[in-house]
């Protein structure tokens, strides 16, 4: 009776792992001709694309008008880990609350972390302000390994596009020639591209700004803005009462004209402080896909500076 | 050291070919005569000091950045294990692809040069350390009101959850959790997840929380609401639920187009609470779960699961023979979600409803074999108002395992508050029509239950 019963429980047992083991099939017999990139965000996706041209398959998991900070782990993106040959992320913990768990149960050995298909691109771009001393969450919800909203810098972007470049190229060597053309083609675009935006911000040079969050440090730093606050009292805090006035304050001795938030938070707190201060809220996607037209990397600065342009022009 | 080492060369190989190149400018200022030559040589030299001072703040801001992570490194200080998050092996020896970016040539020339933040990525390789993630939460429960059958403590701090999480090696990853609560200490989970596998396996090895439904994976300071539902207390193991040690298997299972599919098979020692006991070594307890979950739309989606588990039933250590009572639950599980990506931290919606059905092998108070056969069910809605506040409701009903006929209802009204992600306040009331052991009779309980939650350090993302 003892044998019998434990006889049958082991039997169901591997019965079900047969029936798992039996449901793996063949390994999936996809199109090798394509390397199957992943990204984190749509701004990797872009780059990737850039240098990767039609020899490469890219996915971004986060959308360009959702917070990097908060995506859903969704197991329909598992699926698409499990086929990925290269999984580029942004790194600097933005997708630390999202992404591991994906990592973890894509079952794909080559994106684990540290494997050669888990590219983190952050390892490859100017990283600002990186906290120095005592890092507290008294400071809200701080990046201790520095600002990860780094891509917003066309001199980053060509360090990541560059980085990328040479990844495909370890990963199909005989392609590699074409990879490292396309990122020569894609250099010289940027730099003529980005010499046309610095001309065109160059009448704006030091104009004070406030942000909703701290997603611009690398842009200011290059076309030469002046971020004087924000809207958050800390990084990840929504906006209190105290801070709100604070800023109305300073936004008014300082002459502060423009409000820059990005798309997916809450207009309420910056169209008040608007009112009061008489400056302009300024919705600006701070990645591709923010907006319907901005398609790739060079509209997403096209599109932002024209943006901008218009808000300080609008403000004299 | 090897990155201080090499900055230092760096620096030794710089100023040893500017040596040169100003005395070949010396060699041809002597050859030629007049003024004007020696302010050409006058300017040049300026331009070189000039040249050469900006190359010495890069190589400072460069020499600072690694002395900083350097320093990092032995802190003693516990709050700097923040920086801890997500050791990534195989990526803490110097990386020469930094390098090379930063040796890129600078697209705008006009831009400044901020030495201090010049790093190039350097932060991610050294700032790392090889300390697990570490976390605590802290959950303190109030109670007040009134329940005759289940009364709970005024106060409590009911649970304080130790997590370390890490990546163990290239092939695995590791989680454990361990909890101090009023009555000691308990490992809730500990195991190693084999992430490397052929075929698409995903392996756990350890002492884990069943892939039993929904509610029985999540974590205490995970639940949308204070307690478990009455169906998990009466039927599924209370708070622990079923939790025990074993192994688990997993794989994505192929599915039509637009749906993930999803198999687990696990194989446990068999003793979970009040629900399985491993009278022998062979009383093993196994689990079989099935998830189907696909989009509806870029904010919708619909998670669906079947789960089977089966065991010798708990508390019949009088039973002549154990090992030949079993335990059987059947649950199905259903969750809609919505979401809007553009407002996520603002607007969402949940809707979640798990059944499960209980056949239980017992001795009837005359001694007799007997299989009790109980239904429960919990039906919950979260609603998020803003960034800070979700309110929810939640439905039970539930039979009790060992005697059916014996049925408890309730439903509870919830209100959550969150300061910031890493702390909550929530509150709720709880109604109980709750079944007494002679038929018919009931007693009625009214609580408010309180709770604080407060998280310490790098807690791990749970899965979706």
């Amino acid at each position: 009776m003892h044998r019998c019963s434990f006889g049958v429980r082991l039997t169901a047992v591997f019965a079900t792992l047969a029936f798992v083991t039996a449901l793996l099939g063949p390994p999936g017999t996809r199109a090798a001709s394509k390397i199957q990139i992943m990204t984190a965000t749509t701004d990797l996706a872009s780059l990737a694309q850039e240098v990767g041209g039609d020899k490469v398959e890219v996915e971004s998991i986060a959308r360009g008008y959702q917070d990097p900070h908060f995506v859903d782990a969704k197991p329909s993106f598992l699926l698409k880990l499990k086929r990925a040959d290269l999984l580029i992320v942004v790194g600097l913990e933005l997708e630390i609350g999202w992404l591991p768990p994906l990592i973890n149960q894509s079952t794909n050995p080559k994106i684990q972390v540290g494997a050669p298909g888990y590219f983190d691109a952050s390892r490859f771009a100017k990283i600002l302000e990186i906290p120095t001393g005592q890092v507290t969450r008294a400071e809200g919800d701080v990046h201790p390994l520095g600002n990860p909203h780094y891509w917003l810098d066309p001199e980053n972007g060509l360090r990541i596009a560059k980085g990328i470049a040479d990844k495909l190229g370890q990963m199909r060597p005989d392609d590699a020639a074409y990879f490292a053309q396309r990122y020569a083609d894609f250099e010289q675009h940027l730099k003529q591209a980005d010499q046309r935006w610095l001309a065109e911000m160059k009448p704006y040079e030091g104009r004070k700004i406030v942000t909703y969050h701290r997603s611009w440090p690398n842009f200011a730093e290059h076309f030469h803005l002046n971020v004087v606050g924000y809207v958050e009292p800390r990084p990840g805090i929504p906006p209190s009462p105290q801070h709100t006035v604070e800023l109305i304050r300073q936004m008014k001795q300082e002459n502060v004209k423009v409000i820059v938030v990005e798309p997916y938070f809450d207009l309420k707190t910056p169209n008040a402080i608007a009112r009061e201060t008489g400056a302009q809220v300024l919705v600006l996607p701070p990645s591709v896909g923010g907006e319907k037209e901005i398609t790739d990397y060079f509209k997403l600065f096209d599109y932002d500076i024209s943006k901008l342009k218009q808000a300080f022009d609008a403000a004299h | 050291m090897k990155k201080f080492v090499m900055v230092s060369a760096i620096l030794l190989l710089c100023s040893a070919s500017r040596a040169q190149d100003s005395t070949a400018t010396q060699v041809s200022g002597g050859n030629s005569s007049g003024v004007s030559a020696q302010e050409t040589r006058m300017r040049t030299l300026e331009e070189q000091v000039r040249s050469l001072a900006e190359e010495v703040a890069v190589l400072r801001g460069e020499l600072k950045a690694v002395r900083d992570a350097k320093s990092a490194q032995p802190a003693s200080d516990p709050r700097i294990l923040l920086t801890a998050a997500h050791v990534e092996p195989g990526m803490l020896p110097a990386n020469p692809t930094p390098i090379a970016a930063s040796a890129l040539p600078d697209p705008a020339p006009g831009a400044p040069q901020v030495a201090q933040t010049q790093t190039f990525g350097g932060a991610t390789s050294n700032a790392k350390l090889l300390n697990p993630d570490i976390s605590l939460i802290g959950d303190f429960i109030g109670n007040a009101g009134h329940n005759a059958v289940s009364p709970s403590p005024s106060m409590q701090l009911h649970e304080t959850e130790v997590g370390m999480q890490a990546i163990i090696d290239p092939y695995s990853r590791a989680d454990a959790f361990i909890s101090f609560g009023e009555t000691g200490v308990n490992v809730e989970e500990g195991y190693i997840t084999f992430t490397s596998l052929p075929a698409g396996l995903l392996l756990k090895v350890g002492k884990m929380r069943a892939e039993f439904g929904k509610v029985n994976t999540i974590h205490n300071h995970a639940l949308p609401w204070i307690d478990r539902p009455l169906v998990t207390n009466n039927l599924v193991g209370g708070e622990d639920g079923i939790n025990d040690a074993g192994m688990s298997l997993s794989h994505f299972i192929p599915a039509p187009k637009g749906w993930f599919m999803e198999g687990t098979a696990q194989v446990y020692r068999g003793d979970s609470d009040d629900v399985f006991r491993a009278y022998r070594r062979q009383d093993l307890s196994v689990v079989g779960h099935v998830r189907a979950y696909r989009d509806l739309s870029e904010s919708t989606n619909l998670d669906l699961g079947v789960s089977y588990t089966r065991g010798n039933s708990a508390g019949l250590i009088t039973a002549p023979n154990p090992s030949a009572f079993f335990t059987n639950i059947y649950a199905g599980d259903a969750t809609l979600r919505w979401k809007p990506l553009r407002r996520a931290i603002y607007k969402n919606l949940l809707f979640r409803t798990e059944l499960f059905w209980s056949a239980r092998d017992q001795l009837s108070p005359l001694n007799i074999f007997q299989t009790q056969h109980a239904f429960g069910l919990y039906a919950s809605a979260d609603y998020r108002l803003n960034r800070r506040w979700t309110v929810g409701g939640r439905f039970d009903r539930s039979g009790q395992a060992a005697n059916a006929n014996l049925t408890d209802t309730g439903f509870s009204g919830i209100l959550t508050y969150w300061p910031s992600e890493f702390s909550q306040i929530r509150g709720q009331y709880r109604f109980g029509h709750l079944a007494l052991t002679n038929p018919g009779d009931f007693s009625l309980a009214n609580e408010f239950l309180f709770q604080f939650l407060f998280v310490m350090g790098a807690h791990g993302a749970h899965p979706f």
